[in-house]
């Protein structure tokens, strides 16, 4: 039995649930997005900051589950310090690697932490979870985008 | 244990959902029947024979089939009005849900009527509503320029009945509450909130989702002074299908309100200048109503009206009692609500410190254990507490003791999993 749970909480999951990583609301940012999972109440505040095409900061407050928590904290790890192109070609990779139902294999070299979360995508009603803070991420960005051509 | 259906063994094989096992054989532990309750086989035998015999469509069918599924159809009509002891049989109306029945209420009081809801009135409802007590009510306050005023409830989870002369004035139109808590189980004093509202004129409204499945109900038996006005309840809680909810209301308020949805037999007469309306019910029931659902719903009370309601509550409230023992020997645990089972219904939410709510239905049901967690459409009453959102355990007539262990072993395994110790 607990096999089929430690598929889903990954000793790295617990890891980065109980010591987040980035967390905190700090400035300069250029946009600033509040998420929310309607079904649990799970819900995120983040901002962007990005510069020279590159992702200089995500920071965030947030309330939710392991999984939730876990997620915001390796997607914080993975973007930051990228170029916004290959941040969301990771956001790409990992969105696939949830929304293939246990089928896809997570690239580690990609994703890093990250390949904890594919026992994830076998519980439907996780994958939500999972990707509350990648969505806000994503949203977050592309504002910011707009507001450094507008 | 005393209190417990003395049947308990032969109600449980009425169910034939609990006899199934889950992943790795496991026997399903269903707490989650303040969600939506299990079936018991009559109910289902019920639905299917009407299919397979019955199927027509009601009160235009001129054949043999149109008149057996009109006679099933109002028969459900029925025995929902004894269920509740309606005192008229044409006081019970058919809805999709529970939601739909307090939306027609809503909406219906916007629109025209000596009961119409204006700028200046005010609609008090209170904290521990589900959402659905709470939105279509929020929407008539915006539509109309009404002021929406709410009862908040104390730490222990009861209505704070301090407020009463503050939020029951002359300018008080319609008072609305829940009559069991979905998320805290309190169960409000509707008596006593009921004969305030209608000391000043105003309308009472009784979200019953929660209490037809758990309290006995004799409208009929209330001091008119003490009635609510109108109740709604939904048919999947009370062991019947989804797709069918009930509206009750007093034939009076129910004149007094125009039709809700326009169409097929809820009219008298049709012109193309206008038209004149049925009488109630029909006149809140346009169009096909769900008719095998109402067969269904029928078989449904008629089984709890047998099983009784007075044993089926002194059931709920052993197994409560029982829980609510089991639960405060989980540490860290707080329960969200009253902690005397006599004070409550069978929907116990609580929280463990150090463990979100989602962690913990999960860990529960890889042991079979079904509970539900999130926030139960009752945001502003976890707001409340100062929490997002709670795990919620609810019992029902078959729920037994070993049931209970099952689901307290589970919590405990579950903190050790998370190695809170």
């Amino acid at each position: 039995m607990s096999a089929e749970l430690d598929s889903l909480y990954q000793e790295i999951i617990l890891d980065h649930y109980k010591n987040p990583h980035h967390k905190g609301l700090r400035e300069p940012f250029e946009a600033e997005v509040h998420h929310v999972n309607p079904t649990c109440g799970d819900e995120i505040t983040l901002r962007v900051h990005l510069a020279d095409g590159v992702v200089q900061d995500v920071s965030y407050d947030s309330l939710g589950c392991s999984i939730s928590q876990a997620s915001t904290s390796v997607m914080a790890d993975l973007v930051i310090g990228k170029p916004v192109d290959e941040a969301m070609s990771i956001h790409e990779e990992f969105l696939a690697l949830m929304q293939g139902k246990g089928t896809v294999e997570p690239d580690e070299e990609v994703l890093e932490d990250g390949i904890a979360f594919a026992g994830v995508a076998k519980f439907p009603a996780r994958v939500k979870c999972a990707l509350l803070s990648w969505m806000a991420w994503k949203d977050a960005t592309a504002r910011s985008l707009e507001e450094s051509r507008g | 244990m005393k209190g417990l259906l003395p049947d308990l063994e032969v109600i449980r094989k009425d169910f034939p959902i609990l006899e199934r096992t889950l992943a790795d054989g496991r026997p399903l532990v269903y707490l989650d029947s303040a969600n939506t309750s299990q079936k018991p086989q009559c109910v289902i035998d019920a639905m299917v024979d009407h299919l397979e015999h019955h199927n027509a469509n009601v009160a235009r069918a001129m054949h043999q089939l149109g008149a057996e599924a009109s006679e099933a159809f109002e028969a459900g009509r029925d025995k929902v009005a004894a269920f509740i002891g309606a005192p008229s049989r044409d006081e019970v109306i058919f809805t999709k849900n529970a939601s739909e029945a307090l939306n027609l209420v809503a909406n219906t009081l916007l629109w025209a009527g000596p009961r119409r809801v204006g700028e200046g009135d005010v609609v008090v409802t209170t904290e521990m509503e589900h959402h659905s007590n709470i939105v279509p009510w929020q929407m008539l306050a915006e539509r109309s320029g009404a002021e929406l005023k709410w009862f908040t409830f104390t730490d222990e989870g009861h209505l704070d009945l301090s407020q009463v002369d503050e939020l029951i004035t002359e300018r008080t139109k319609v008072v609305t509450l829940t009559w069991v808590s979905n998320m805290l189980g309190t169960i409000n004093p509707i008596a006593e909130i009921t004969r305030r509202a209608h000391e000043v004129g105003a309308l009472v409204v009784v979200d019953a989702s929660q209490a037809a499945p758990q309290l006995p109900i004799d409208l009929g038996a209330m001091p008119e002074a003490e009635r609510p006005d109108l109740i709604a309840f939904t048919g999947h809680k009370v062991v019947g299908p989804t797709g069918i909810g009930v509206l009750w209301g007093s034939r009076e308020v129910l004149e007094q309100l125009p039709p809700f949805l326009g169409g097929g037999e809820m009219i008298e007469t049709v012109r193309m200048e206008g038209s004149t309306y049925a009488g109630i019910p029909h006149k809140f029931e346009a169009g096909t109503p769900p008719i095998v659902e109402a067969v269904g719903l029928g078989a449904a009370v008629d089984y709890l009206g047998a099983v009784g309601m007075e044993a089926i509550h002194a059931h709920e409230q052993a197994i409560t009692r029982y829980a609510l023992e089991g639960m405060q020997s989980v540490k860290g645990l707080r329960v969200l609500g009253p902690l005397d089972a006599t004070q409550r219904g069978g929907a116990v939410s609580f929280e463990i410190e150090g463990l979100h709510p989602h962690d913990v239905s999960q860990v529960l049901d890889v042991r079979g254990v079904a509970v539900r967690a999130g926030h139960h459409c009752a945001r502003p009453a976890h707001a409340r507490f100062g929490v997002q959102s709670s795990t919620r355990m609810s019992s029902y007539l078959y729920t037994t003791p070993a049931e209970i262990d099952a689901f307290v072993d589970a919590l405990n395994y579950t903190r050790s999993y998370f190695k809170l110790d």
